[in-house]
């Protein structure tokens, strides 16, 4: 019963912090809402038993992914003014487009084909299965070569990342050091042959 | 215990909230980028909801592979976000028609 309202005090957040993620008028808050849910989401991922998959949720999203965002959205000097412009217009519109998923979403539970009740009565898992390295086992011998590929996939977004917003041409201000070993001496400094002058006055 | 239905029930919310703020918030590229991880975050939960009823490892494993692939996509969608800020000055989706000709 306990886990119960464990369950719906996590849910609740989440839910919570996913209507403040759409709805604030700052990124930064927007972006920190979603901090929230997803520790939330992670709260929930425990409970569920996947104990490895909640623990990447904040080490991966909220360690480096959010961080990122909210390195963009404060490095960006955004106007917000005008992005806020359609706000009041396009509320009703939304509004109507997620009640309808709602609806269509909720009319699986009622279908003929889907009687998840069967579903509900699960056999806790023993206490000695370690969900870290069952998911380990699978994954580096089921799954390598997925996760090979899923190993290629970050490098490549490495790459293309790194490749997008390099800085080249005039504005990047970089040393040359070959250059500047070999500079001469007749380079930076010129004699000039000159009488000398007198103070006059 | 918790059921099955209520994680369906909460992560089907979790997708229609990120649906509209999806249309809610279509200026700004930012916060379209965060709706897109919520949904993300949704269909996550969808997969471990069934890995747990069904004792089933794999919906574990497709969650792995798409927090790994939404990574992967952030990371270059604020690349793109970046880069088109330095040379528009702005992210405001209805400034971006230079493609309509």
């Amino acid at each position: 019963m306990i886990t119960q309202y464990i369950f719906y005090f996590f849910a609740a957040l989440l839910i919570i912090a996913a209507g403040m993620v759409v709805t604030v008028r700052n990124p930064v808050h927007a972006a920190l809402f979603l901090v929230l849910a997803f520790f939330s989401t992670s709260a929930v991922w425990l409970m569920l038993e996947a104990e490895f998959l909640a623990i990447v949720l904040i080490l991966v999203y909220v360690g480096a992914v959010m961080v990122l965002f909210l390195f963009v959205v404060m490095m960006l000097d955004i106007n917000l003014v005008p992005m806020r412009e359609g706000f009041a217009r396009f509320l009703p519109v939304g509004i109507i487009i997620a009640l309808l998923m709602a609806i269509a979403m909720g009319s699986v539970f009622t279908a003929i084909y889907f009687n998840g009740a069967h579903l509900d009565v699960v056999t806790p898992t023993a206490t000695d299965v370690n969900n870290s390295r069952e998911l380990g086992k699978l994954l580096f011998t089921e799954y390598l070569y997925p996760f090979e590929i899923a190993g290629a996939i970050l490098l490549v977004a490495i790459v293309a990342a790194i490749s997008l917003t390099l800085r080249t041409g005039r504005s990047k201000k970089t040393q040359d050091p070959s250059a500047q070993v070999s500079v001469k001496r007749a380079d930076r400094v010129r004699m000039v042959k000159m009488k000398s002058e007198k103070k006059s006055g | 215990m918790i059921t099955l239905g209520q994680v369906l029930i909460l992560a089907a919310i979790l997708f229609c909230i990120s649906v509209a703020g999806i249309f809610i918030n279509r200026k700004n590229v930012i916060i379209l980028l965060m709706c897109i991880e919520l949904m993300l975050l949704s269909v996550n939960m969808n997969f471990i909801a069934f890995s747990h009823f069904l004792h089933d490892m794999a919906g574990q494993i497709f969650v792995f592979f798409i927090l790994t692939v939404a990574a992967a996509e952030s990371a270059i969608g604020l690349a793109i976000l970046v880069v088109l800020f330095r040379n528009r000055n702005t992210i405001n989706v209805e400034e971006l028609g230079t493609l309509k000709g």
